[in-house]
């Protein structure tokens, strides 16, 4: 089992819950905007503390309310790519990148540096301050910065919304190639079916 | 030089090591205080506030008694301090930048606590899933988009330790080539006939000091808000 999802959030007076069981490796969540897929991804990557219910990714439990199980989040090697991006100020391209590259990874990484640049083709952007940045270059750069840390899960949040839609067109192939390239249990989180028919092997919806 | 008396300079001398020496013991502290009170979500926040505030608004010369009844050779740490460690604080430099530092904390703490607010813990929060822990997340994400305000914050400081009065007089007295700083310079010219000139040279080189140190430390701020913000 890839995935065994159970559980609850609390957010803002409102109670968001998630029930997905799969064997698929990358599943799409879709729901109108305010139906909380951002929370649920929080969830699963520790930044917000289920109610209760259960984690469990590729028979890793990372959360479960009943055994008091709560990995917190720094080490739940999960390569969250944000709906805003989140790429650090204070650093450049290749700082941003580099962050999450340490510890023992940095002798004999699963995805190095030269194969994410690679990859994502931002060779061109790595000395470049990250203000300059395009939307679609942002969040090539926020891909390429989830995979460095070595993830052994992924999670994307929207990463076409801030894109116009001939820009989507750009993105989606990158998308695409890291989700054959990594082999990581993925989820993708959209409000659009048709870009989620493009990635996900199964669709789950998000009641709004 | 200018026509400053060997004491005037002595005086500009101690009041200038004093003010350094109370900034950099306290930064740690201040930037320690600063992020507990801008991220930490405990009970009794509000009080640690108000306490931290308290010599902002205490007459300064209770808050210099109250050095003198703890940090005095027979007080309850002073004594301790001396025997234990042969420290003595009272009536030594050493005593004014304690009392300095105490004076000028809760604007360096208010700085401080601002300038970590204002970082967007939402990168906080991206630093955490790239693997950082709290030290690094603090360290390599927070301390760094908030050190503009942090240093901001240490320059208020820097300027109020070094225009501090009450506090260092009633701790320290006004000893000249010891403990004697500009501003006990200048009340100790008051006191004696003739002191006007020495008084005047005194008082601009306070108020050039402060000028410049509140010009740098609002500019330093600005540009802490302008960077900190939450673009990317």
């Amino acid at each position: 089992m890839t995935w065994d999802l159970a559980f609850e959030v609390r957010r803002g007076g409102f109670t968001r819950a998630l029930e997905v069981r799969s064997e698929h490796r990358v599943i799409a969540l879709v729901g109108a905007s305010g139906a909380g897929k951002t929370s649920l991804l929080h969830a699963i990557a520790g930044l917000l503390r289920p109610t209760r219910g259960h984690v469990v990714v590729d028979g890793q439990c990372l959360f479960d309310a009943v055994r008091r199980i709560d990995i917190p989040a720094h080490r739940r090697r999960i390569g969250y790519v944000f709906q805003d991006a989140r790429l650090f100020p204070h650093l450049d391209v290749r700082g941003n990148l580099l962050y999450g590259l340490r510890g023992d990874a940095v002798r004999e990484p699963r995805f190095g540096m030269e194969h994410v640049v690679e990859l994502l083709g931002i060779g061109p952007l790595l000395a470049r301050d990250i203000h300059g940045l395009s939307g679609g270059e942002t969040q090539r750069v926020a891909l390429g910065r989830a995979l460095l840390s070595q993830p052994k899960i992924l999670l994307l949040d929207e990463p076409l919304s801030m894109l116009d839609m001939d820009r989507r067109d750009e993105l989606l192939p990158y998308l695409q190639r890291v989700r054959d390239d990594a082999r990581l249990p993925m989820i993708y989180v959209s409000h659009y079916p048709d870009e989620v028919r493009r990635i996900a092997d199964e669709v789950h919806r998000i009641p709004g | 030089m200018f026509g400053f008396s060997p004491q005037e300079l002595a005086a500009i001398a101690l009041s200038v090591k004093v003010a350094v020496v109370a900034t950099l013991c306290s930064l740690p502290f201040g930037i320690a205080l600063g992020w507990l009170l801008a991220r930490a979500r405990l009970r009794g926040m509000l009080l640690l506030d108000t306490l931290l505030m308290l010599p902002l608004v205490v007459p300064p010369v209770v808050t210099g008694y109250a050095l003198l009844v703890l940090f005095g050779r027979q007080g309850a740490i002073g004594a301790f301090l001396h025997d234990a460690l042969g420290i003595t604080l009272a009536f030594r430099w050493t005593g004014a930048a304690l009392a300095c530092a105490i004076m000028g904390f809760p604007l360096m703490v208010r700085a401080i606590r601002l300038s970590i607010e204002a970082v967007d813990p939402r990168l906080e929060q991206a630093a955490a899933t790239l693997g950082a822990n709290r030290w690094r997340v603090f360290f390599g994400v927070t301390l760094p988009l908030a050190w503009p305000g942090v240093l901001a914050g240490a320059v208020l400081a820097f300027a109020k330790a070094l225009g501090e009065f009450g506090a260092t007089i009633t701790f320290v007295s006004s000893i000249p080539g010891q403990t004697q700083t500009i501003s006990s310079a200048i009340y100790g010219l008051m006191q004696v006939p003739g002191g006007e000139s020495g008084i005047w040279r005194l008082t601009v080189v306070a108020v050039a000091i402060s000028f410049c140190a509140l010009l740098l430390s609002e500019w330093l701020a600005r540009r802490q808000r302008a960077n900190a913000g939450t673009r990317a």
